[in-house]
């Protein structure tokens, strides 16, 4: 069924007794060209950008769980593009493009929101250092603009900008950006997918790979055993434990990154705010709740739930660029497990096992990426060969020594 | 998160920083001929294991020893602390031990080559 302006009318007129679910429930079939282990938002997003634009058939989604119960469903819904390296920003460029025209080409509600964002700077170093990555960022094709004090307090005249500590001096916008509902999604890149004819299959566990001579030639799952002409893994934050199945250690550690929601509140925050000083970025979801989070919590975990102390930390940043927020209350707050790369940028990429390729790394960026990690995986796995945007996502780079490391923190995947 | 300390008793993590897998205390050898290989894999390569992970921690806010934490990554228990100092040390007796035995064998592998 197609979505529109008519179905809605006609389902309201017959009592929405004619819904037809979103995507099929099949059994896995023994055998498949593309096999994709992950159904999060980049392995629904390859298995859609697969199957539209490389016109290939014969595809499948292996989720352990079921859609949209991974990081696509627990993230802050933060798209953007403003990122400095020539090696990263082409790519996130890309997606921020797709995200554009994504509504149309799933034909599905995302709830894809323009509405802004402003990196705040708090000194004159600072600002010289936007305005690089601002320059950087029109260099290839986004938009950014550098905001004084003064343009700055009449889009947010509810900023701290006399703290005493941090004075906030202005910001780097970036109009393009915004948010997206990030279930929506998943579900949509799902039914896009399904629709043609791809199979998605939930509660599927991927227990073992079938590798005989360096070739992988498929699955073991706890729905039995799938062969494959090709497989693809993005499995975020579960990419050590899944590939060490393979037989492959892998520059990543899995860290937690909590997330927190208030209270629905009247619409106070134009769009997403990021502090400049500290690590915190705060948006208001269409509901009216305030959407924050800041740093991960530092340490290897698997465990979807953090500690107090970066609680504490990401509520100390909050009130120091705006303290009206005090008096909200919070209602959740919740933990996502991130695949964080030695130098912070993700990795697309064949694998030293021939038939088998990787989709990892994405550190917390990877709902934004969604779009473009789906398309770019979708060309290597088409095409054997990396999209243009993502040449430089590769695995050996790290011992080829060609970083991407866009904070300059080193191979310490807990600061970037 | 609570961090029995060897010296110091049970300190909030919040006292401590982090700086990874305790096996970045085994640095290898610069020298080496596989050097390249061996420095690559431990700087960038991790386990990353979804169960017990041994861990580095800094007492930053506290006597600023090194610790080596051994810690469950599903649960967030902590099982086991000792000084990393320790743990250095016993690694490194354990390879001098090795190596002795391992001259004490070539010793006797000479002798016997001699006796023949």
């Amino acid at each position: 069924m197609r979505y529109s302006i008519w179905s809605l009318i006609n389902q309201a007129l017959t009592g929405n007794r004619n819904w037809t679910p979103v995507w099929r429930e099949p059994e896995p079939k023994s055998h498949y060209d593309i096999v994709i282990v992950g159904g999060g938002g980049h392995g629904l997003a390859t298995a859609f950008y697969l199957a539209s634009r490389y016109g290939m058939k014969n595809i499948a989604v292996l989720e352990k769980g079921w859609i949209g119960s991974g990081n696509i469903g627990r993230n802050t819904t933060i798209v953007r593009s403003n990122y400095l390296l020539d090696g990263n920003e082409p790519f996130y460029e890309q997606s921020l493009q797709l995200w554009e025209g994504l509504e149309q080409d799933i034909n599905y509600n995302a709830m894809m929101s323009q509405r802004g964002i402003i990196n705040l700077y708090h000194s004159d170093a600072q600002r010289d250092s936007y305005v690089r990555r601002g320059n950087a960022m029109r260099l290839h094709g986004a938009d950014a603009e550098l905001l004084n004090q003064d343009q700055l307090r009449s889009l947010c005249p509810f900023l701290d900008y006399e703290n005493a500590r941090f004075p906030i001096m202005g910001g780097l916008l970036q109009k393009r950006a915004g948010t997206a509902r990030h279930d929506a999604v998943a579900w949509g890149y799902a039914r896009a997918a399904d629709q043609r004819g791809v199979d998605i299959i939930q509660n599927c566990d991927v227990t073992d790979f079938l590798i005989k001579d360096g070739v992988c030639t498929g699955v073991e799952t706890s729905k039995g055993t799938i062969r494959a002409g090709k497989i693809g893994v993005a499995v975020a934050g579960s990419t050590s434990r899944v590939m060490a199945k393979a037989g492959l250690r892998l520059p990543i550690e899995s860290h937690v990154l909590q997330a927190f929601v208030t209270e629905g509140l009247k619409p106070v925050i134009p769009g997403v705010i990021t502090f400049g000083a500290g690590h915190f970025y705060i948006s208001q979801s269409d509901k009216g709740g305030l959407v924050f989070g800041g740093d991960i919590d530092g340490y290897n975990s698997y465990a979807q739930r953090g500690n107090l102390p970066v609680f504490e930390d990401v509520c100390e940043g909050g009130m120091a660029i705006m303290p009206m927020i005090g008096r909200a209350r919070m209602l959740r707050n919740w933990g996502g497990i991130m695949d964080m790369s030695m130098d912070g940028s993700p990795i697309i990429d064949k694998t030293p096992i021939d038939h088998l390729y990787l989709n990892a790394g994405w550190c917390y960026g990877g709902f934004k990426a969604t779009p473009a990690s789906g398309l770019c995986f979708a060309h290597l796995l088409a095409r054997d060969e990396p999209h243009k945007v993502a040449t430089k996502l590769r695995l050996d780079r790290f011992r080829r020594g060609a970083m991407l490391d866009e904070r300059g923190a080193g191979a310490q995947p807990n600061l970037h | 998160m609570i961090i029995n300390h060897p010296h110091l008793g049970p300190r909030d993590a919040s006292e401590f920083t982090i700086l990874g897998d305790a096996s970045l205390i085994n640095r290898p050898d610069w020298q080496a001929g596989d050097a390249d290989d061996a420095f690559y894999t431990y700087q960038y390569l991790r386990d990353n294991p979804a169960g017990l992970h041994r861990e580095l921690w800094f007492h930053e806010q506290g006597d600023r020893s090194w610790l080596v934490v051994t810690r469950d990554t599903i649960t967030h228990a902590v099982i086991e602390v000792a000084l990393a100092s320790d743990v250095a040390k016993a690694a490194k007796a354990k390879t001098t031990q090795k190596t002795a035995t391992k001259k004490t064998a070539v010793k006797k592998n000479a002798n016997t080559l001699a006796q023949t």
